[in-house]
């Protein structure tokens, strides 16, 4: 009876293949999806600056508030900044895809380009600030501030140096599968870094002219 | 790799039947930009108009904020609701879990203790002041 049962079993399991019956998934699932938990807890630490800048965004004592020292027309080119420079990581992430050496260079430039323009006028607005006195240590709405934004700002930092590392890469290995891997994990980086600002402008300069 | 039993990495393209190789990816991008661009210029418009009631300009963007997250993890990143994201989804899915629960809660609860603090809030609530 047992026998019968587990003949059966087997039966089973061998008439609808699963996921796990077709082999373990290829690496570059494998590297992708961790890299893809990792951005997910980076953001869930993005959330608690977020949590600590919302609450604290009116506790100004006595100092300047975001409505005396936030410039839209910064914030705007630099969202347009970083949203270009994303989508030409997306054309680079397609280069990549169809083995064309020349535009993959070409948009990781721009990629570049586009990038350092975004943390030249960042590191402006933070200078400005501080020259005036609105620096970090003026007030918990400035911490909170620097603490947000100047953290989105080290990461795209972090980036471009990856990016330029990544073209090295290229340069000297070539397409390989390993290469490619990472700039996967690169273009998912910077996509995330995106999303965050997309959360960052709106919260940050846009809520914080407002009131 | 068009096998459907095998999840699909994050950030790549899907590679079910529908959608074709080539050109169509660029147009995918192009497809997100415009739309981000828009979400973008109508959240600052939002931001500065005197058109609209001043109450509501918070929650409105918000929701552009959220619209354009959207665009972004769709256009950019390719998620999808297709059976070989599963995975990406479901890991996507608990981390904004988590981001809720951090930021709402912080604001509650930093808003609760502010209206529990004693009288004379200017004297009791020193690293709260305006």
């Amino acid at each position: 009876m047992s026998v019968a049962v587990a003949v059966d079993d087997g039966v089973g399991h061998e008439a609808r293949p699963s996921a796990s019956e077709a082999g373990p998934a290829t690496k570059r699932i494998v590297v992708s999806y961790g890299f893809w938990i990792f951005l997910l807890s980076d953001i869930v630490m993005f959330s608690a600056f977020f949590a600590a800048y919302a609450v604290l965004a009116q506790a100004t004592a006595g100092g300047p508030s975001g409505v005396q020292l936030f410039h839209q027309r910064s914030v705007a080119i630099e969202t347009g900044c970083l949203l270009a420079s994303s989508y030409s990581c997306g054309l680079m992430s397609l280069a990549i895809g169809s083995r064309r050496y020349g535009i993959t260079y070409l948009d990781a430039l721009v990629t570049f380009v586009l990038g350092a323009a975004f943390l030249v006028l960042e590191l402006r607005e933070f200078a400005g600030m501080i020259a005036v006195g609105a620096g970090p240590q003026r007030s918990a709405f400035l911490s909170a501030f620097f603490t947000l934004v100047g953290c989105h700002g080290l990461h795209v930092t972090a980036g471009l140096v990856w990016l330029v590392v990544m073209m090295a890469q290229v340069a000297i290995k070539g397409f390989r599968p390993t290469v490619e891997r990472r700039l996967l994990c690169f273009s998912l980086f910077w996509h995330a870094l995106d999303i965050v600002w997309v959360w960052l402008f709106t919260v940050v300069y846009l809520m914080g002219v407002r009131s | 790799m068009t096998d459907t039993r095998y999840d699909r990495a994050p950030g790549d393209a899907s590679a079910l039947p529908d959608a074709e190789q080539g050109t169509s990816g660029a147009i995918v991008y192009t497809i997100g930009l415009v739309l981000a661009v828009g979400l973008t210029g109508l959240s600052f418009w939002v931001a500065n108009t005197s058109l609209l009631w001043a109450g509501g300009i918070s929650l409105g963007l918000t929701v552009l904020a959220i619209a354009q997250m959207g665009v972004h993890l769709v256009f950019f990143l390719h998620v999808t609701t297709g059976p070989d994201n599963t995975n990406n989804v479901m890991a996507l899915a608990f981390g904004v879990l988590i981001v809720i629960l951090v930021v709402i809660g912080s604001l509650l609860i930093m808003a609760d203790l502010n209206d529990s603090m004693m009288p004379g809030p200017e004297l009791m609530n020193l690293q709260m002041q305006r």
